[in-house]
């Protein structure tokens, strides 16, 4: 096993790391890369670039996803930016691309590798060149240069924009780049189609299974190699500022197939979103952050209030951050902002519906700075957040409350995008790389298009040129065994016949991972969530209902299917979440904090991304671990008081 | 205004593109007035579900107005009767209790039903296919800041590539044309230097491929623009046919 946790790191130096790497790939001629075929399951950011690129330098590529269409993917609601080291001195290139570096390490908490950190911010410049070149219209200076804006936890200004729609404009580069590829018959593309089980020949992905979502039927997809795009899987908690559809479905098969986890315990909480509003919610909307430059968070200090907060005078209100952090104030990092929210909110003084809601104050700063200039920065937001609410935030406070929005937890990939399994690459949201156990604002885009345009191509390549032969008879029994598996899980689940639709079971989970495995957790809440969840799972095998249809189209089934998987993945993040004694970054765990109330992380035994192998034999999980070592920079605390 | 309010939906129901359809009317009570019109149909599709009647089928994904997924006709108007707003951000809030809400799928020739609400769109893809984008690879581009582009035109351009794909433009056109959904990408990318060269080249292939797809020609009825939630201008029509 231990060999299979080998993160296949550059030798030497951390800086430059990647260019050595690149010079000891293999290549493949151009003229026989179309005896490739290799399959990208998701065309989000990372999916559609990696599909682009590799299907530019001449590989055949099948592109499979759920959407009816590439552009639908979840990437395209990012909203913030991305970033990236760029100094027009190229005497400060260094001194830019440390300085991201160090961002990216230390807002993870240092639980990354440091080379892909490095990596990362080493190849962040010509992701901009890449997607103006495409026709990316990122906002620019007064002189035509490109502009930029500062971002949470950061002290420079680095994080290019489009408005507030980032994510659709990259997206759409991306998409255009893939679809220009499909024109030129490089790409097949896949819609509406559920990856449900992968094919593994001797520890090698050799295709997947996939359901048409359509006409029912489920087919084989054979292929030299499979590359998982497939987002993160925040809806664990039903309400979550994901799409609806993104699931983990693709990654919990290649799971359970053999391809290790890596800290799912890891997710992030955003603390600017809109709170639920009635108990047919179906998701959370998130509002920029940006807005606690200008808002000012409170409560009423009258324990359950009902007052309308334009009654309550200025002494009833708790300005609550302001109060805790008198340095850092409302613009405290995202994960102290939750935390102190829910705490508050839990002992009752909570607004809205459930009592699970605090107030995003404007009026100060409408009062300051007058309203035209409010409006002209926060413009579409307020538009959104009217639209959603039926208030007005400029006249009323906004209710926000915290939600999951990003999970740094995914398949274990080495340094070169590649997990325990031979062939199977994995990109995005969905892998775990740099992220360590927070992310970084604007860092979302920014590794998804280095995993796309410029590593995977690379590596993926690199991997075909020695790995050439397939044994077809092997992967033919392989393939009808996997599509065997899935026709049986199907059958299982119409056989139910229960009186109860998927969402009541969805939403029960929800509401046990985000108390218990949510914002923080205690030993205590975390074992008895394990007992929960498994509960739950009985009641769903037993009492789900599935209505009978005519054709093959069956959305409950589609959601059913994906929450089995959401269910046993729930448990993996909870095992994982009871074994990592420590607070770090989004993890936070009661038991382990400062006397300040802030996250004690564990360097002397939690210095490691936990590793999580499925063994199928007797359906149990095995932890290892692959640790880290800090070459580059050195372990320290943060701080923010 | 009550919290709660009792909707009457009158819904078009059609197995597959082959099918008969027909409408289907049901009574929804207890409606929050502070949930989407696609919160309630899943509050109606769970008591579907449980009395074991198929579920409505309708498209949607991140209920955020922004992937395009969502859309269909809410009493005769694409995504309903909020100005620049998606369907999937349409609240209960904007009716009345006891209101009676007509659903219907997009209606045109080059969007196929698939089932109930849900049509496919294709063909707005094939559009994009047949030559809206750029020849740029991956690796070869200078640097971003070689040739500078005033905050105006990369605004303009950026409006213009709001656009979402969810072919309410078409829906909307008596028509059924796409020239609004060709003219915005044609505009996003003829508006920046780096598109000035390809511009006669992408129009040409697009609008072909408009005729292709069995679009029909632009109405001139400026519907497009009106159920437009991005509120892409219809003078880009104008513009894509001075080019």
């Amino acid at each position: 096993m231990n060999n299979c946790i080998n993160p296949n790191l550059p030798s030497g130096d951390v800086e430059g790391g990647w260019q050595k790497t690149i010079k000891n790939l293999t290549n493949i001629p151009s003229e026989s890369k179309n005896k490739f075929q290799i399959i990208i399951v998701g065309c989000g950011l990372s999916g559609s670039s990696a599909a682009a690129t590799l299907a530019e330098e001449g590989f055949k590529i099948k592109l499979i996803t759920y959407h009816d269409s590439p552009r639908r993917a979840h990437s395209v609601s990012a909203q913030g930016g991305i970033n990236a080291a760029r100094s027009p001195e190229e005497e400060r290139n260094k001194v830019v691309i440390d300085q991201l570096f160090k961002d990216t390490v230390i807002g993870g908490d240092f639980r990354a590798r440091e080379a892909s950190c490095q990596r990362l911010s080493e190849i962040s410049s010509s992701i901009i060149n890449q997607c103006v070149s495409q026709g990316v219209p990122f906002a620019r200076e007064y002189d035509g240069t490109l502009a930029t804006r500062r971002f949470g936890g950061a002290v420079v200004s680095r994080t290019f924009y489009a408005r507030g729609q980032t994510g659709q404009q990259l997206l759409y580069g991306a998409y255009q780049a893939l679809l220009r590829q499909v024109k030129l018959g490089n790409i097949e593309l896949i819609t509406k189609r559920d990856v449900l089980d992968l094919v593994i020949v001797n520890n090698v992905a050799r295709g997947v299974i996939t359901r048409n979502l359509v006409n029912g039927n489920l087919e084989t997809h054979k292929a030299n190699c499979v590359v998982l795009a497939t987002g993160g899987y925040s809806n664990v908690y039903y309400l979550s500022t994901n799409s609806l559809k993104s699931n983990a479905t693709a990654i919990w098969r290649a799971h359970k197939r053999g391809a290790n986890f890596a800290n799912p315990s890891f997710t992030q909480i955003h603390p600017t979103c809109i709170p639920p509003a009635g108990s047919y919610q179906s998701k959370l909307t998130l509002m920029s952050e940006s807005l606690r430059n200008d808002g000012r968070i409170w409560l009423p200090k009258k324990i359950n209030s009902q007052d309308d907060p334009e009654n309550i005078p200025e002494h009833e209100r708790d300005y609550f951050l302001e109060r805790q952090y008198p340095k850092y104030g409302n613009l405290v990092p995202r994960d102290v902002a939750s935390r102190r929210a829910k705490e508050i909110c839990e002992k009752g003084f909570g607004i809205g519906f459930g009592g699970k809601g605090v107030y995003l104050d404007l009026k100060d700063s409408i009062n300051k700075n007058g309203l035209k200039v409010i409006k002209a920065k926060y413009g579409n937001l307020l538009e959104m957040y009217e639209r959603i609410v039926g208030e007005d935030p400029t006249k009323v406070p906004m209710k926000i409350y915290p939600a999951p929005h990003y999970t740094m937890g995914g398949l274990w990939v080495d340094y070169n995008l590649m997990s325990n399994i031979g062939g199977l690459f994995v990109l995005g949201e969905a892998n775990y790389s740099v992220h360590g156990a927070n992310r970084l604002g604007a860092n979302a885009l920014l590794q998804c298009l280095c995993d796309g345009y410029f590593i995977s191509p690379k590596t993926i390549t690199s991997w075909l040129a020695n790995n050439k032969e397939i044994d077809n008879k092997k992967v033919d029994e392989a393939c009808k065994e996997a599509l065997n598996s899935v026709d049986k899980k199907i059958k299982v689940l119409l056989k139910i016949k229960g009186d109860k639709p998927v969402d009541y079971f969805h939403r029960t989970l929800g509401e046990i991972m985000i108390s218990k495995c949510g914002i923080s957790r205690n030993r205590k809440d975390l074992e008895f969530a394990l007992e929960e969840v498994e509960k739950l799972n009985k009641n769903f095998k037993s009492n789900l209902k599935i209505p009978e249809t005519n054709s093959g189209l069956n959305v409950e089934l589609e959601k059913a299917l994906r929450l089995e998987d959401f269910i046993e993945l729930s448990k993996l993040m909870i095992k994982d979440a009871i074994e990592r004694e420590e607070s770090c970054g989004a993890h936070f765990r009661e038991e382990y904090q400062t006397e300040e109330g802030e996250a004690k992380r564990n360097d002397d035994f939690f210095s490691h991304i936990a590793v999580w192998e499925f063994n199928s034999d007797n359906n149990s999980h095995i932890r290892y671990s692959e640790e880290l070592n800090f070459k580059k920079i050195g372990l320290n605390t943060r701080n923010y008081k | 205004m009550k919290d709660f309010i009792s909707i009457k939906f009158k819904v078009w129901r059609q197995d597959s593109y082959e099918s008969r359809g027909s409408y289907e009317e049901f009574i929804l009570e207890r409606v929050s007035v502070n949930i989407s019109l696609l919160e309630a149909l899943d509050q109606l599709n769970e008591k579907l579900i449980i009395q074991n009647i198929r579920p409505i089928t309708f498209d949607h994904d991140c209920r955020e107005g922004i992937c395009g997924s969502c859309g269909f006709l809410i009493n005769g108007q694409p995504h309903g009767p909020k100005k620049a707003t998606t369907t999937c951000q349409l609240y209960m809030r904007n009716f009345k209790d006891n209101a009676l809400i007509i659903l219907e799928p997009w209606r045109a020739q080059s969007f196929p039903i698939i089932q109930d609400l849900s049509v496919d769109r294709n063909a707005l893809d094939k559009l994009i296919i047949a030559g809206g984008y750029f020849p740029t690879e991956t690796g070869k581009a200078p640097d971003a800041n070689l040739i500078p582009i005033s905050p105006e035109k990369a605004f303009s351009s950026f409006e213009t590539a709001t656009c979402i794909g969810c072919g309410a433009c078409v829906a909307g056109c008596k028509n059924a044309s796409s020239s609004l959904f060709v003219a915005a990408k044609l505009a996003h990318l003829g508006q920046l230097p780096q598109g000035i060269n390809g511009k006669k080249d992408r129009s040409r292939k697009m609008r072909k491929q408009m005729n292709i797809e069995g679009f029909g020609q632009c109405s001139n009825n400026l519907e497009c623009e009106a159920v437009c939630p991005k509120e892409i201008s219809a003078d880009w029509i104008s513009w894509m046919n001075k080019i």
